[in-house]
């Protein structure tokens, strides 16, 4: 079985799905043993979702819209 | 990569649509919202500049992330190289570093307490102490679902480097949010011990 160091530095590979086939088994099997590397792999997922909040609320504000409107209006006009 | 059928979108009906899409990313990057705006723009007349070679006008979402990247790269070249001499300090561990210093000792859920502290302002200047490299991967990864293989793709990188970008860039996100925390007073702990 894998060690848990190893596990560790495989987790953000495997919630990006850049893990090969057996790579991504030795893991299961690995996280199926160690309740440790399961904290790790909530702790990650947690992480992420902060990333995922953390811009939400930066839709275009309204004046900032207006200017980029009208650049692309702009440059679309000149095809 | 297939022909758009029918007649082909304009520039302005092809991007519009994206322009939240971009706003986001670009605040991401950035960190601030002038220079998020800013960093819209360039990407924006350089689409325009490049637009006679995009061929899906249908799905331009990567090929807009890809010019706005690069306009990116373009400003951080500079601070990209710093890589080559900086340290990110790969045996650190935040999930270990939160239980050893126990900074919640009457909680039974001391890591979400610690995700806790963070407002997404906060978060955003976090990312901010990432190499641009490493922010660049991270945040696709993490935040816009692309793969490894994608981001080399936009980045024009081998999908290794990426991997490596990745491995890299969270630690150096896990260490960024623990000295945060330690220099901001959001934790009482670990004052000198990074």
């Amino acid at each position: 079985m894998i060690s848990c160091r190893e596990a560790v530095a495989r987790l953000w590979a495997y919630l990006d799905r850049n893990l090969e086939r057996l790579q991504e088994e030795e893991l299961e099997e690995h996280l199926g043993l160690c309740r440790h590397c399961c904290g790790e792999l909530e702790f990650a997922r947690h992480i992420r979702a902060l990333l995922r909040r953390s811009g939400e609320a930066a839709a275009l504000p309204g004046e900032t819209r207006a200017r980029i409107e009208a650049l692309i209006r702009e440059l679309g006009g000149q095809r | 990569m297939a022909e758009a059928a029918g007649p082909a979108l304009s520039y302005e009906a092809c991007v519009r649509p994206h322009l939240d899409y971009l706003y986001g990313l670009a605040v991401r990057l950035c960190g601030k919202r002038t220079d998020a705006e800013d960093l819209l723009q360039d990407a924006l007349l350089r689409a325009f500049r490049a637009f006679g070679t995009l061929r899906d006008r249908e799905h331009p979402r990567r090929w807009l992330t890809r010019v706005l990247t690069s306009a990116f790269y373009d400003r951080v070249r500079v601070e990209m190289n710093d890589a080559l001499h900086r340290s990110v300090g790969e045996d650190f561990d935040l999930f270990d570093k939160i239980a050893e210093e126990d900074p919640f000792p009457y909680s039974d859920r001391v890591h979400l307490d610690f995700l806790d502290l963070f407002d997404d302002a906060q978060i955003l200047q976090v990312l901010q102490g990432l190499l641009p490299q490493y922010r660049v991967a991270v945040i696709l990864a993490c935040v816009y679902d692309f793969t490894a293989r994608e981001i080399g793709a936009i980045s024009g990188r081998p999908v290794g480097t990426v991997l490596s970008w990745l491995h890299r860039g969270r630690k150096q996100l896990e260490r960024e949010l623990w000295e945060y925390a330690v220099s901001h007073h959001l934790i009482a702990r670990g004052e000198g011990d990074t």
